[in-house]
């Protein structure tokens, strides 16, 4: 299989072109902005057939370009940051809605103010209710095998839901990796062409997209976006395993877990964060900490049953979130204790907020943060439920 | 009925859904406002007393919707499907020929 050394925002790039991606419109904004400039010269260069780019103005309109493709039939894609994100909120309740299968990569990147355009994953969570799949990356490699996921479960026909793939603003962005890529026959026979729910070009059955729903039809619409999402669990796994199949990296687990078997304690999180913390793992198990790694790969749907799993064997677990909801917690933290409740495991769950804004959490870091949760577990008392870790005091 | 608009659809009528497995999977077939009837959002119905009316017409064009049409022989009536009740023509009409009632459902 082809190797190439490539950032993360060119990985998601090559996905979009190997994928075969017929419409994109996207608005430049850092960090997000070379995905787009490689698109483009994929275009420019002649390396694509079939491939739209829309010019727009602003991200709002970019995701409206996006449902309207999706809805001709298109698979169509975008790509994101942070405020552009959050200008998009509106348009990506109407591709939800909708039942478009747009693929978005979101760049997590901090809101402002202060303007920042470092690390922070508080910009997708925040569109958590949007009803887009979130799935969020580790490394380069999971960039490029994420995008070519997410087009195969948004467009099968059980879920038919947009979802959005996340990777870490810089760290990942426009940091070089090498990024293994099936050849474009693989993938054809992996990802083949979309087959819409419906299509806006089906000029003999002629039809109204997001009319009016009264309250005697609304509720039940609702109900049906939920029900995909509960589709897309299963939907997931096996799209994931048959990825593994093909091309030897498995995804069947909403959550990777790292040495868990006999673990203790386990440390929670999502996206690049979980690179170092797999890292630390290793040296605190050389130190004699019985530690574990859980990498929450698909936020949402929640993995559920997979975390419940987890935690009926473990004494404690350390979420750590590089994102906050204020006036409440971190916000993977918040939907893990959620789901625990009314269940019979009950570890001691603690909170820690690291590296917000793209402050580094290194290995050592994370060995403070196993002495803490070990003395935790020893004097069985939770000193405090939220710590903001990196404070300075 | 016929309204300067044309012939109004006697069909039009909305697809009443009994359960959710009848809906269709995206929302996209439930038609335009012709099957969505806005009448039964109404709490205050016009009623036009046809001995008041001097065939102005200022009802008709104010009529936000427009629910109001105007019949063969010349007088104004609504079309109840789609009032939802706003007043707008009571307020207008210069010889009071509409009043506005609570409407009992």
């Amino acid at each position: 299989m082809p190797k190439k050394v490539v950032s993360g925002n060119y990985a998601a790039a090559y996905a979009a072109k190997h994928a075969r991606v017929e419409v994109v419109a996207a608005y430049p904004i850092t960090p997000q902005t070379s995905i787009i400039e490689k698109i483009a010269e994929f275009i420019a260069n002649g390396e694509v057939e079939n491939l739209q780019y829309v010019s727009v103005e602003s991200e709002h309109s970019a995701m409206a370009a996006c449902i309207g493709a999706s809805a001709t039939g298109a698979r169509t894609f975008t790509a994101t940051s942070a405020q552009g994100l959050a200008l998009m909120h509106e348009m990506l309740h109407w591709a939800a809605g909708a039942r478009l299968p747009v693929v978005m990569v979101d760049v997590n990147r901090a809101m402002a103010p202060p303007w920042s355009v470092w690390d922070d994953q508080t910009d997708s969570l925040a569109q958590r209710d949007t009803g887009w799949l979130q799935f969020y990356a580790e490394n380069n490699q999971e960039v490029y095998d994420g995008v070519l996921m997410a087009f195969k479960i948004g467009e099968h026909e059980k879920v038919n839901l947009p979802v959005m793939v996340i990777e870490s603003a810089f760290i990942l962005s426009h940091t070089y990796d090498i990024v293994d890529m099936p050849t474009q026959e693989e993938i054809d026979d992996f990802l083949p062409p979309r087959k819409p729910l419906y299509t806006l070009t089906d000029f003999d059955n002629p039809f109204s997209v997001g009319a009016l729903g009264t309250p005697a039809d609304y509720y039940e619409f609702r109900y049906k976006i939920e029900k995909a999402m509960e589709n897309a669990r299963k939907v997931i796994k096996e799209v994931g395993k048959e990825f593994g199949e093909r091309f030897g990296r498995d995804y069947s687990q909403m959550i990777e877990l790292y040495r868990t078997d006999d673990a203790e304690i386990v440390f929670m999180g999502m996206g690049s964060l979980m690179g170092t913390v797999k890292e630390a793992v290793d040296v605190l198990r050389s130190e004699g900490y019985k530690v574990g790694a859980a990498k929450v790969r698909w936020f949402r749907p929640f993995p559920k049953e997979e975390l419940y799993e987890l935690a009926k064997n473990v004494e404690g677990i350390a979420v750590l979130d590089r994102n906050f909801s204020f006036g409440q917690e971190g916000i993977l933290f918040n939907e893990a204790k959620g789901v625990l409740y009314n269940t019979d495991a009950n570890p001691v769950m603690k909170n820690y907020i690291v590296g917000l804004g793209g402050r580094d959490l290194t290995v050592n870091d994370v060995r403070v943060i196993a002495k803490n949760m070990k003395e935790i577990i020893e004097k069985k008392e939770l000193d405090k439920e939220i710590e903001w870790y990196h404070l300075k005091r | 009925m016929n309204t300067l608009f044309g012939e109004k659809k006697a069909n039009a009528g909305k697809k009443v859904f009994k359960s959710v497995e009848e809906y269709p999977e995206v929302p996209i077939t439930l038609g335009t406002t012709l099957s969505n009837f806005t009448g039964d959002w109404r709490t205050f119905i016009p009623v036009i007393d046809e001995s008041k009316c001097i065939k102005c017409y200022i009802c008709w064009k104010f009529c936000p919707e427009p629910s109001i049409y105007i019949k063969e022989d010349g007088y104004v009536a609504v079309d109840y499907d789609y009032c939802k009740g706003c007043g707008i023509c009571a307020n207008e009409c210069p010889t009071k020929a509409i009043s506005m009632v609570r409407e009992e459902k």
